[in-house]
């Protein structure tokens, strides 16, 4: 499917300050493109999460919007650490974030149960040492 | 109900919004962890806060939340209330605690919102 849209957003580690910049460009975008309001703010949603998991747990990554027809697709690639046990981490509650991040009212556990939920289709591929690829789509159309 | 009768009902001073005040309000979310408000549904939603910080605001635009309520007498710094303005998300503090303040909205009739299903 051609794509219509492409941009590649930079995420720095522990950048806390600025976590959620991108985001919110990603959400006034595609509110531009005028996308339903129920589908924008599951991307919305999906795209913060996965943006303030590059902040807290990744040593920095991209996160990378594309936009055809029929869908909407995001996509964050890190460079490590690398997840050991994805099954754990897609388990509600279990958190390995920092104090920084709770302080901020994140960390509980929900970010990675909580894309699931709110994209069509969700892959994650990690390896230890090498980095974390999560790929999220959103259809346009029900 | 509109951010208005929130407003009155929580005895609540506007910090940013006056011109939003005639929205309407049609559930209600009060938390401290910003991971739990973004696993519900939000639309029309009040939130119930007494974290003060950016992501408060920043996960409430995200969500589509009309209004945040700062429990407990807490005072937003600018920058947080600019990016209120930028989003157009009315702001309110009130001198109740966020259990009270939840308590008060609910009593009148403004309900919870529901666990998010796909």
């Amino acid at each position: 499917m051609a794509i219509l849209m492409e941009q590649v957003f930079p995420v720095e580690s522990g950048a806390y300050a600025t976590a959620g910049e991108a985001s919110t460009t990603i959400k006034r975008k595609l509110k531009q493109l005028g996308i339903d309001a129920n589908v924008l703010r599951r991307v919305s949603v999906a795209s913060y999460e996965v943006e303030l998991n590059l902040v807290i747990h990744s040593m920095g990554g991209t996160l990378t919007l594309q936009v055809d027809p029929e869908k909407v697709t995001l996509i964050s690639q890190d460079v490590g650490p690398g997840i050991p046990d994805i099954d754990k981490a897609m388990t509600e509650g279990y958190s390995t974030a920092n104090e920084e991040a709770r302080t901020l009212g994140f960390g509980a556990g929900m970010g990675l149960p909580n894309m699931r939920r709110n994209a069509t289709e969700f892959d994650i591929q990690s390896q230890v040492g090498v980095g974390t690829t999560i790929m999220m789509s959103f259809a346009l159309k029900g | 109900m509109t951010i208005r009768d929130v407003m009155n009902i929580v005895e609540g001073k506007v910090l940013y919004g006056e011109e939003l005040l005639d929205n309407p309000v049609d559930t209600a979310c009060g938390s401290d962890l910003m991971s739990d408000v973004l696993a519900f549904v939000k639309d029309k939603t009040v939130l119930i806060t007494g974290l003060i910080n950016t992501h408060v605001v920043r996960t409430a635009e995200m969500l589509d939340i009309t209004c945040i309520v700062f429990s407990r007498g807490k005072q937003p710094n600018e920058e947080i209330l600019e990016m209120a303005e930028e989003a157009g998300i009315a702001v309110l503090s009130t001198k109740m605690t966020t259990y009270t303040a939840c308590g008060e909205l609910y009593m009148r009739g403004l309900p919870g919102t529901k666990e998010k299903t796909k």
